[in-house]
């Protein structure tokens, strides 16, 4: 039947809105380079930009060396924009960065309820849970939920902050530093510190058999 | 505008799935929509906030159907449509220096105001009940609550004025930003849990004195 494929791609939607959407981008990207709106190169070099250099090791340097120094925590707590951009991490989507200090009393959590805004310059670009309708609906409600859900318990009785980024503020978590970690270097303790940990999502480990 | 978009405390969307090493793309087609999507932003034919109530204002059903990156291409294709950019003469796509030269400096909406702030921190403030039809960053859930002022944040562009239709003149003027904390009671209920607060950043607009 001439309409064969047609109603194949219905019986495979996910199949089908991949190679739809694969087609679509392609096919407009062809038509804007053709009229000089962008170039590929540039596409190239934003992707790679993205993909390779910015993320979340950028994030993890802060939060080490805001573990190790108390001058850069106090200057990091107090202007995070200025201590951030010393070491170099700078961009769009982190114009205006706050550092949440946990504390055994309190744990921070970060969240855009009404879109996706994420720290770049320190964390890279948004994994999909954090732009998903489950985590953007549900941990304004239900925190702990949440906390839950990626496996962490927190003693009861923990206070817990979640912060709605729902203007340009952009606010970086620091996580508590885990015992068992003294006399470790800077760059050893960046290596522990995952992206979770720094949105709240997540507890920073010490790596097993370092603690004694 | 009273979207999907606006999701915080819905429910039913199911638990929160991590994904265990998850890369920046899923496909090809992510990296080049992602890609496309800011070297066009780089055009300065709209701003973030006109490009957020795109996204917003697909349909309800295709908004929670749809992978991110899908919901970014398909705001994309109807500006470019709506703005006949591919039948305009005079613009030149930005080069890789000036797209990731752009993309790794500051971008700024803090403006300088004459007024000084009507709230401190400290302060007890109540947001207001709005229900505007276009752009607002106001989420549902926190309208008509008492709150916390816990920071000023200086004067930023405000979005409400400066998400205009695409095509026409964006309005910069800004209002003081401020940091507003709740306590989960007061968005929730009394049953909501004593030892969660959800603090929101609001603009002076979105506030009077409690």
């Amino acid at each position: 039947m001439s309409d064969h494929d047609h109603d194949h791609d219905h019986d495979h939607p996910q199949y089908s809105e991949l190679s739809e959407m694969e087609a679509k981008v392609r096919a407009l990207e062809t038509l804007l380079t053709e009229k000089g709106l962008v170039d590929r190169a540039a596409l190239d070099a934003v992707v790679e930009r993205y993909e390779k250099e910015v993320g979340p090791h950028n994030g993890a340097q802060v939060v080490a060396k805001a573990w190790t120094d108390a001058d850069y925590r106090r200057w990091l707590l107090e202007d995070a924009d200025a201590a951030i951009a010393s070491l170099g991490h700078v961009g769009r989507q982190g114009e205006h960065m706050v550092a949440l200090e946990n504390t055994p009393e309190r744990h921070n959590m970060v969240v855009c309820t009404l879109c996706s805004c994420y720290p770049w310059p320190v964390l890279g670009l948004p994994p999909v849970w954090y732009k998903s309708p489950a985590y953007r609906s549900k941990v304004v409600i239900d925190p702990r939920g949440v906390l839950a859900d990626f496996g962490v318990s927190l003693p009861e009785g923990t206070e817990i902050k979640v912060w709605d980024s729902t203007a340009e503020m952009r606010y970086l978590v620091i996580p508590l530093r885990p015992e068992g970690t003294d006399g470790m270097s800077e760059e050893r303790l960046a290596e522990l510190v995952t992206r979770d940990s720094m949105i709240g999502t997540g507890l920073v480990h010490a790596p097993s058999g370092a603690a004694r | 505008m009273n979207g999907v978009h606006d999701t915080g405390g819905m429910q039913g969307f199911g638990p929160v799935l991590p994904e265990p090493g998850e890369p920046p793309f899923h496909a090809e087609w992510e990296r080049r929509a992602f890609a496309i999507t800011l070297a066009l932003g780089a055009l300065g034919l709209w701003n973030i906030d006109q490009m957020r109530h795109e996204r917003e204002s697909l349909p309800p059903a295709e908004y929670l159907a749809s992978s991110y990156y899908r919901i970014w291409f398909r705001a994309v294709e109807n500006a470019v449509r709506e703005l006949e950019l591919l039948d305009r003469e005079g613009l030149r796509a930005r080069t890789a220096e000036e797209l990731t030269g752009l993309f790794s400096s500051r971008s700024s909406y803090e403006r300088r105001i004459g007024a000084g702030p009507v709230f401190r921190a400290g302060q007890p403030v109540r947001t207001r009940t709005i229900n505007p039809s276009g752009h607002t960053r106001l989420p549902r859930y926190a309208r008509g609550r008492v709150g916390t002022v816990l920071a000023v944040r200086g004067a930023h562009v405000f979005p409400d004025r400066h998400a205009v239709p695409l095509g026409q003149e964006p309005d910069p003027t800004p209002e003081w930003l401020y940091t507003v904390e709740f306590r989960a009671e007061e968005l929730w209920g009394q049953d909501a849990d004593p030892t969660v607060t959800v603090s929101i950043d609001a603009w002076e607009p979105y506030l009077e004195a409690a």
